[in-house]
């Protein structure tokens, strides 16, 4: 069934996050608790279904010269949509979101995925993989959410795990410590997986740098 | 005075403080990409600070000359976009065509900026805290300028770590982060600094 291995390839063996090393500053500025990383996750999950599903409807009529900003407006557009919502109904997500929420139109997965999956596929296969790739980095955001929530405040989701007497280390939550469990993440991952580690780290590794207007396109280590 | 003083309260605490970098996570991606070499990180740092600066010189008038007045804030993001790809566009042609020697050593750097979430982060954050047109350069250039400095000191950091001896799962970008998050440590140091040259907040 291709439409489930669209989906699932975003989940574990292409995750965006943490296997193909993308949309790093989200992942490390908003998961100082996993509520706001999966407020986070569900919008730009938002964003990348939609703008898949556009972009793939669209990519005929897209001239090739100038997709790049068109890709980025249809992206622009959502983003504005996700902020509204999210405004509405989730405020306080909203505000902890802050600047990062506008942020998620220069994020690297969505322009990824658009130009390396939705500008080559059918509508319905497209959403597939924008859904996967979205919970995919929902995942991985939540996972280093709650490393640094419990670590850093000693609370998950704002339940209160630790004892009083317990101080909690609130280096977690600083941005040291944010670079610090995405850093430990990502080698356990590695670990696990067995996958030997890029040679080339950063946009020089990431396998959409041929697509990728901005940092990703290989430039990078010149 | 006052003025100057408040300028330079900005300008710090984008530098030091707040980097945009180590304390605001924007620029993640070029700064673990470009920071290999002392050479390509001072490039990118300087196109990345002109970029912002002329960014909020184009932003900030349009913001305040046409969406305000139509009620149509909420549209910053897409207009923003537009700019800063338009502006780093027309950039690349002026420097091609006129400065080539300015080009061949920034030209390389040029096109990623365009989704550098720094830049738009900075013209978005600009009018966020209602600061003024001059404010607003300055902040741009303080955080242009703190986005250099984190990365040149990291090119150097990166050129120990090459040397090291690091534990198979840890090679590439998970070493790459914890160092980034020694270096971010660093920068924790730097707080209250601003305050404490300036005797507290103006």
């Amino acid at each position: 069934m291709s439409y489930m291995k669209e989906f699932l390839k975003g989940l574990v063996k292409e995750n965006p996050t943490l296997v193909s090393l993308l949309g790093m500053c989200p992942t490390l500025a908003v998961t100082v608790s996993a509520s706001n990383a999966l407020g986070m996750g569900a919008a730009a999950t938002f964003v990348l279904i939609c703008s898949n599903l556009v972009i793939s409807l669209l990519k005929d009529i897209i001239p090739k010269q100038v997709r790049l900003p068109a890709y980025i407006v249809i992206i622009a557009g959502f983003v504005t949509v996700a902020g509204f919502i999210l405004q509405a109904y989730l405020p306080d997500i909203y505000d902890a979101l802050g600047i990062f929420l506008p942020l998620i139109t220069v994020n690297c997965i969505i322009l990824g995925r658009a130009e390396m999956f939705a500008s080559k596929n059918k509508p319905l296969v497209s959403v597939c993989d924008g859904l996967g790739m979205g919970v995919g980095f929902t995942l991985a955001m939540l996972a280093v959410g709650s490393v640094r929530e419990i670590f850093g405040s000693g609370t998950w989701f704002g339940i209160q795990l630790r004892p009083d007497f317990i101080e909690p280390m609130s280096i977690f939550i600083y941005p040291a410590g944010g670079f610090f469990v995405l850093g430990c993440v990502i080698a356990l991952v590695n670990k696990l997986s067995k996958r030997t580690a890029p040679a080339a780290t950063g946009c020089a590794a990431c396998p959409n740098k041929e697509g990728c207007a901005g940092g990703c396109d290989g430039k990078g280590d010149e | 005075m006052e003025l100057a003083r408040s300028m330079m309260m900005i300008l710090l605490t984008g530098i030091l403080t707040d980097n945009f970098v180590l304390s605001k996570f924007m620029g993640i991606c070029p700064f673990l990409g470009v920071s290999k070499k002392a050479s390509s990180s001072l490039g990118m740092g300087c196109a990345v600070t002109a970029v912002m600066v002329g960014a909020t010189a184009v932003t900030y008038p349009l913001y305040h000359a046409f969406l305000v007045p139509m009620g149509l804030e909420y549209m910053n993001t897409i207009l923003f976009i537009l700019i800063i790809a338009l502006f780093v566009q027309v950039v690349e042609m002026v420097l091609k065509k006129y400065v080539t020697s300015l080009y061949n050593a920034l030209g390389v750097y040029l096109p990623l900026i365009t989704t550098n979430c720094a830049v738009l982060g900075v013209t978005l954050l600009n009018i966020e805290s209602d600061y003024s047109f001059i404010e607003s350069l300055v902040n741009a250039l303080g955080a242009g300028l703190g986005f250099m400095l984190a990365m040149l000191i990291f090119s150097g950091v990166r050129g120990r770590l090459e040397r090291c001896d690091i534990p198979k799962s840890f090679q590439g970008m998970p070493i790459t982060l914890v160092a980034a998050s020694i270096v971010s440590l660093s920068f924790l140091g730097f707080g209250g600094i601003v305050d404490g040259l300036f005797g507290g907040a103006v």
